[in-house]
């Protein structure tokens, strides 16, 4: 196809802060399509726009202050810019779009996409924040001195697109611009030389030329400048061991020379940026006073800064926390749930496929949808900290704390919003840009006590903790049931901090990573940037998490269900079942509910239920593992409904609910489900099943365990493999086993 | 010459070399934190550890370990 009317394909690229991804959002609106490069963690987004008909493909490329690749995730983005992966379109173009007010900085990236030789279009962004902080600038003058196609634009009010659009279809027309290397003359020739070096490599090898592409230049300089030992070992083709050995050669050369790798790199690209904005901008003579500095002089003050964060951060877990119930969003999903369910009876006959629509699909689809509630408020506030700048202040306040359990500031909000749902709080991991720092944090999130955890405290507690209470009447504090919740949130809180230690001491041990972070200007958020995040990631779990949620619905409600064999049912049961139902059915509709039989006939129903329970696969699963729960003080009965209970740890009060002869329906408020629990008794004994070291090691458990099918797939999501998951699941269960068996024997004997 | 760290709040200098050429020295380089490059220290953390400084325009937060191998004049 002709330049003139293909589809121009466009990489976006910028240092974070720079309004690049409102730059993306504005270009794209909602044409886009958002997945994960395979076996990283590298989110890939691709969008669509277009001008007098000419279409283009938008690459938005993670934001990064260097393109030095160090790591797999940061291959990808040069993988992508070089045309090297066979999952993105070769690139047309690159867009960079840079801040006004940092102009320095940002030329330091520029300076690396301009070796790579595409035609390169700078968008010119925040020219605003850089008048707010004196600054002149001198554009025409940067045009002649920076010989590349620069369009001032404002992203976050969509003006200069037009022209932005033009430009880039223009810088496709024309030849790539030929910007003079920044280093010196000798560093150019150890390239060079390299360079043909690695070309002859490539086709000398048996005859395949093709299975040894030469490298780029562009990746040779990394090579030579990449002292981190990263490019060496990645097994691209054509590094071959002479090739390295020359590298060291070239770098002895040039440090005689006094041009030392790594250091030159910084040294030259920095003179070159200054060489280009030698008159462009215009300091004023006395540092002008920003807004960003009046605010920062209270944000990070010892006193007022420490009191705003901590103002800030309960604010954000009591929204998390509370919102669901305030915008009565709960309570609506379960209505509707309710809805569909009874909209289900009414069409399905009784049977199999009535059970699996309700059971199955509906009460798994509510699972899902139950979160978000939660992850459009967090991603909201989050998505509004990021925007107005305050997010880097908080990781600011907090790094030392953080820090001495090996992970850096950046991990602070992510776990204390696992305190309302691990689910958000995993997905907000993204802004932790060090690898190892980001799995400890998505490793350790789920064991904080999110809120899930809360029905079954609630029902546990109000049903064998002892209530004793200072004061009396309305004022009575239940001290007891206090401390005995605040135990649970304090031992999910050790626990994590524990895990997060051995993790970094063992698994992702490693030297501790910079912490090197940009402290951004402030600024009021874009309404449409907060929406659309907190959009695109309801979405992302929605869709991603869902399906796999859904189909672990199904299977345990299959095994619940299955294989439903009435010979095993006591027979005088469902004889005294159809003769009550043919009373009721031959009473009038009006008086049906009033007859005692309707009372009667919903107990042996439920007794029924339980005993086809019992012979489920699932009943038969919680049997075969009795011996094992046995030691934490657990029958039968509880072990099931710990295994039912993997989908979501909060469908265990409704499964005790069935296996206990209630019904479906019960919650942790009922009275009803209390006096059951109470009255449990071991098979063939009069033994209650449940004291208190009973009720507490079932807590510890469901405090400890991985029991949430959303965590675990949103974290396969997140990392792009089903290790980590599995990890977690394995590790989390481990720990709460144990501390579950130290906790009732411990009890018992306490109490002996 | 003096290390980063020990600089007063509010003091300004010029970062003279950076020890090491391992990746933390190498991120503070290309965050501007080159031989030559003037910048102040704008203010600690309320926990004593990260510092804020103000290098090439725009401000930069860095641990106290970190500061440490800038060498300052």
């Amino acid at each position: 196809m002709s330049v003139a009317t293909r589809t121009i394909t466009v990489a976006l690229i910028g240092n974070p802060n720079t309004g690049k991804s409102t730059l993306f959002n504005v270009l794209s609106g909602l044409r886009q399509r958002v997945g994960n490069y395979p076996g990283v963690t590298v989110e890939k987004k691709i969008g669509r726009t277009q001008l007098h008909g000419r279409q283009f493909t938008v690459v938005d490329l993670p934001g990064t202050y260097s393109l030095a690749p160090r790591s797999p995730d940061e291959m990808v983005t040069v993988d992508v810019l070089l045309g090297r992966r066979d999952d993105v379109q070769p690139i047309d173009v690159v867009l960079c779009i840079v801040d006004a007010s940092n102009l320095e900085r940002n030329l330091y990236l520029v300076s690396q996409v301009l070796e790579l030789g595409l035609p390169t279009v700078v968008a010119l962004n925040m020219i605003d924040v850089a008048r707010d902080k004196g600054l002149a600038l001198d554009v025409e003058r940067l045009r002649r001195q920076l010989p590349v196609r620069i369009v001032p634009v404002q992203a976050n009010r969509g003006i200069g697109l037009a022209d932005l659009k033009k430009q880039l279809v223009a810088a496709v027309e024309s030849p790539a611009p030929n910007v003079a290397s920044p280093f010196p003359e000798a560093f150019q020739q150890e390239v060079e030389q390299l360079s043909q070096r690695a070309s002859s490599n490539g086709h000398t090898d048996n005859g395949h030329a093709d299975s040894k592409a030469p490298l780029p230049r562009y990746l040779i300089e990394r090579l030579l400048l990449d002292t981190s030992g990263y490019l060496a070992s990645s097994g691209l083709d054509a590094i071959d061991e002479p090739l390295l050995g020359e590298v060291r050669d070239a770098r002895s050369r040039l440090a005689k020379a006094g041009l030392s790798v790594p250091g030159i790199e910084a040294l030259a690209r920095y003179e070159w940026a200054g060489s280009v904005l030698s008159g462009v901008v215009t300091r004023p003579a006395q540092r002008k006073v920003t807004l960003t500095d009046r605010i920062d002089r209270i944000l990070t003050h010892r006193v007022w800064g420490a009191l705003v964060f901590l103002v800030v951060m309960l604010l954000l877990f009591l929204t998390v926390y509370y919102v669901p119930d305030i915008t009565r969003a709960s309570a609506t999903i379960d209505w509707l749930m309710e809805l569909a369910s009874g909209g289900v009876a009414r069409v399905v006959p009784e049977g199999a496929l009535r059970s699996l629509l309700t059971t199955g699909v509906i009460q798994g689809v509510g699972g899902v949808i139950v979160f978000l509630p939660q992850i459009f408020t967090l991603f909201f506030f989050i998505a509004v900290l990021e925007d107005c700048g305050y997010m880097a202040r908080a990781a600011y306040l907090m790094d030392k704390l953080m820090s001495r359990i090996g992970l850096s500031g950046k991990s602070f909000i992510p776990l204390l919003s696992s305190f309302a749902c691990a689910v958000p709080a995993i997905m907000a991991t993204r802004v932790i840009e060090n690898r190892r720092d980001r799995l400890v944090t998505i490793l350790v999130a789920p064991l904080m006590s999110c809120s899930a955890r809360l029905p079954v405290y609630t029902l546990l507690i109000a049903a064998f903790i002892p209530n004793l209470t200072i004061g009396s009447g309305r004022f009575a504090i239940p001290w007891l049931h206090a401390l005995t919740l605040f135990a649970m949130y304090a031992l999910t809180i050790v626990a994590g901090v524990a895990a997060a230690w051995v993790f970094k001491k063992t698994l992702f041990r490693g030297p501790t990573p910079p912490f090197v972070m940009e402290l951004p200007s402030y600024k009021v958020p874009g309404l449409w940037v907060v929406l659309h995040r907190m959009f695109e990631q309801g979405w992302a779990f929605v869709y991603r998490a869902g399906t796999l949620i859904l189909a672990v619905s199904i299977l345990v409600w299959a095994l619940a269900y299955y294989p439903r064999d009435e010979a095993r049912i006591d027979a005088s049961l469902l004889a005294r079942q159809a003769a009550l139902q043919q009373q009721l059915n031959a009473a009038g509709a009006a008086e049906r509910d009033a007859l005692p039989a309707a009372a009667q006939l919903a107990a042996i129903d439920n007794h029924i239920a339980a005993a086809h329970l019992e012979n489920s696969y699932l009943g038969r699963m919680g049997k075969a593992i009795e011996p094992l729960v046995r030691p934490l003080g657990w029958d039968w009965r509880i072990g099931c409904a710990a295994i039912a209970s993997f989908p979501a740890r909060e469908v265990v009060v409704a499964t005790l609910g069935v296996i206990y002869n209630l019904g479906e329906g019960q919650d942790e408020g009922s009275d009803e489900l209390k006096d059951t629990l109470r009255a449990a008794t071991w098979a063939g004994t009069d033994r209650p099943v449940f004291n208190i070291p009973v009720a507490l090691s079932i807590m510890v458990f469901f405090a400890l365990c991985a029991q949430c099918a959303s965590t675990l797939a949103v974290m396969r999501r997140e990392t792009g493999t089903w290790r980590w998951p599995a990890l977690t699941f394995v590790y989390m269960t481990t720990l709460a086993y144990v501390a579950a068996l130290v906790t009732y024997q411990v009890g018992m004997w306490i109490g002996s | 010459m003096s290390s980063l760290a020990t600089f007063k709040v509010g003091s300004s200098g010029k970062v003279a070399t950076i020890e090491g050429d391992d990746e933390i020295s190498l991120r503070l380089m290309e965050m501007g934190l080159t031989p030559g490059a003037p910048f102040t220290l704008i203010g600690v953390a309320p926990l004593g550890d990260p510092l804020e400084l103000e290098v090439r325009g725009y401000r930069l937060s860095i641990r106290r370990s970190e500061a440490q191998r800038i060498h300052v004049i």
